[in-house]
């Protein structure tokens, strides 16, 4: 092997200004990959952490996922029934304190209750459709990072003035309200309140900070008509991703409807699942490209060297050992454009991630990085596995050469 | 009569195409131990397409090539390479060293591709080598800083360096002056003397061809004469 390796490594050596373009180009597959992944990751984490963080991991509501069976269904058999008016149903979790402690029995994470009411926000000649949740500021620490997201307050201001209400910054901006103003809700059941606004959390999810807004418990159930009304039941897992399992398990032990955060927001992560394969097809073309670098350093050298190819052959050294000197001097490329691709793609992401900007739709004025080691290990190792595939073919063609053609055309 | 090393049996070599060419025909030729043997005829007879066949470089239309008497038609290419590395020495016109390496590393080409010495063993053998050829001061050198003459020598090393009892040379002495085909064939010439080698040369020298024990003559890729004489 080391006789293969030297004359692998003699080639490979002597012909330094090709060789330098060839690990150019497998190094700056390799860096854009690296970078590429190191992007897409991050923004996706990033994302995900804050969907996990702001939203409940499990959402257990009142609904049922399919509509209950009618009375008369119950009492004819016939294949259909029409004209059916549904039984009415009293909106809410039924005993929801006993339902609680049976889902802690089991459950790996924390519960709590909240009462959710659709309202119309009302301030300075603004109206605003707004999704109202009663909690209880002292439990919601334990589902929710809402205490954390607060600015210019704490959760327990719910408890300083009557009908107090923590609105999402965004709506505050939108309407106009600061912490202090008071603003009037209007539900679709009639009910008419006016609430202080006593804090503003900014989740960094959009579409809460300009919709959503929290009261206690209470006050949610007074907006709804309906004292003692629990209609929502949010859990934090321990392990966010057994979100859907437990979700599942829920639904079937309680039969309410039970969404996890990965089925509310499935077409995020479908769109997640389309863009990591938008983002592996251009790191593929971006390093099946390098890959002709190499191809190409790899035929002109058995071009420049067919007459030692013919000696060695005619000497007695076997097509194998032909073959891989310069499958070998592929590999020595790869690894070179591999080891040189990691510091650039390090030095590419260190390069982005210092970059200011300045988007609504992230938080950071930063751009979202993830230094994964793992792409490192896959850029690296499909630009080994490109690189042989592209020295193969030409050192395969190389072996096969018949020396006494070359000895002649030499002579 | 020596013990036959190689031997070519009714060897025919056609070149397909559109035309075939026939560059050996019907060849029975026997090559003995310390056979010094010449191979000579005009351009296009076929001696070096001989000594291809007769050195597993190239393989018989039709025919067989016996090596050790064994026939080697029906050997892998692996095998072939194998006996090329341990049975056979090549010199041929041009020198054909590796440019990169230095004057010991191309001896040791072949001794590091066969893989049985240590790679001490392995200097020593190609220093040794070198020494007994003249060219004990070049080892380090590089080819391209050797003459024409010093350069074939080291080729004739390097045919001898896994000492395979049959060294083939085609034209080892046609691309140099009279005073280094002397030298190299002097040094084919010791080989048969004092190491008991076999060593098949083509040449167009006729001078030396009469000088080396046997003289095999083509013409249009058939034995025209094969006549031993008295030698140097």
């Amino acid at each position: 092997m080391s006789l293969v390796f030297d004359i692998a490594w003699t080639h490979v050596r002597s012909r330094v200004r090709q060789t330098g373009f060839a690990i150019a180009g497998v190094a700056t597959g390799v860096g854009f990959s690296i970078m590429m992944a190191s992007l897409m990751q991050g923004s996706q984490d990033d994302f995900t952490r804050r969907l996990v963080n702001t939203l409940p991991n499990i959402t257990v509501s009142d609904e049922r996922r399919a509509p209950p069976q009618q009375p008369a269904e119950k009492l004819y058999n016939v294949a259909e029934l029409h004209g059916l008016t549904p039984e009415a149903r009293r909106p809410g979790i039924k005993n929801p304190l006993a339902t609680m402690a049976a889902l802690e029995a089991w459950l790996p994470g924390k519960i709590a209750p909240s009462v959710k009411v659709q309202a119309i926000i009302r301030y300075a000649n603004h109206d605003l459709a707004t999704s109202i949740t009663g909690i209880d500021p002292n439990r919601e620490a334990l589902v929710s990072d809402l205490p954390k997201q607060m600015r210019g307050a704490t959760l327990t201001a719910l408890y300083r003035a009557t009908n107090a209400i923590v609105v999402g910054d965004r709506l505050a901006d939108k309407i106009g309200a600061r912490i202090g103003a008071n603003i009037t809700l209007q539900t679709s059941v009639g009910t008419r309140l006016s609430a202080q606004v006593v804090g503003l959390f900014h989740s960094g999810v959009r579409q809460i900070d300009e919709s959503a807004a929290y009261v206690l418990i209470k006050t949610g159930q007074i907006l709804a008509q309906q004292t003692g009304l629990i209609n929502e039941l949010r859990v934090r897992l321990a392990d966010p991703l057994a979100s859907r399992e437990i979700a599942a398990r829920v639904e079937s032990d309680t039969g309410y409807k039970s969404v996890s955060w990965q089925e509310a927001n499935e077409d995020l992560i479908s769109t997640f699942i389309i863009r990591n394969i938008i983002m592996y097809t251009v790191v593929g073309a971006i390093l099946l490209v390098a890959s002709f670098g190499t191809y190409n350093i790899i035929s002109t050298i058995t071009h420049e060297k067919a007459r030692d190819i013919a000696i060695m052959k005619s000497l007695g050294l076997p097509e194998f050992t032909v073959r891989s000197i310069f499958v070998v001097e592929a590999l020595m490329i790869g690894i070179a454009g591999a080891l040189a691709g990691f510091a650039f793609g390090y030095v590419l992401c260190l390069g982005l991630g210092s970059i200011r900007i300045t988007n609504p739709f992230i938080d950071s004025d930063r751009l979202p990085l993830v230094y994964e080691p793992l792409h490192y290990l896959l850029a690296g190792a499909v630009a080994l596995v490109s690189s042989v595939i592209a020295g193969y073919q030409p050192a395969r063609k190389a072996a096969r050469q018949h020396p006494v053609e070359i000895i002649r055309g030499a002579t | 009569m020596s013990t036959p090393l190689i031997e070519a049996r009714k060897v025919t070599r056609i070149l397909p195409g559109i035309v075939p060419t026939t560059l050996v025909r019907d060849v029975n030729l026997t090559i003995g131990t310390r056979d010094f043997v010449a191979i000579t005829g005009p351009s296009g007879s076929g001696k070096s397409s001989l000594l291809y066949l007769l050195g597993l470089l190239d393989v018989p239309t039709e025919g067989e090539v016996l090596i050790n008497g064994r026939a080697t038609s029906q050997m892998h290419e692996e095998e072939r390479a194998l006996t090329r590395l341990s049975f056979l020495g090549f010199v041929f016109q041009f020198h054909f060293l590796l440019p990169e390496f230095t004057v010991r590393d191309n001896v040791m080409l072949p001794m590091r591709a066969l893989g049985r010495l240590s790679p001490r063993e392995m200097i020593e053998r190609a220093d040794a080598l070198l020494a007994s050829l003249g060219l004990g001061d070049h080892r380090l050198k590089r080819p391209d800083q050797l003459s024409g003459g010093q350069r074939q020598r080291v080729a004739v090393a390097r045919a001898l360096a896994n000492e395979p009892p049959v060294i083939l040379a085609d034209e080892p002495t046609g691309s140099l002056d009279s005073k280094s085909s002397m030298q190299v064939f002097e040094v084919l010439h010791s080989l048969v003397e004092e190491h008991g080698k076999t060593v098949v040369a083509v040449t167009h020298d006729m001078g030396l061809a009469e000088r080396m024990h046997r003289h095999v003559e083509l013409l249009d890729g058939c034995i025209l004469a094969d006549q031993a004489h008295a030698g140097t």
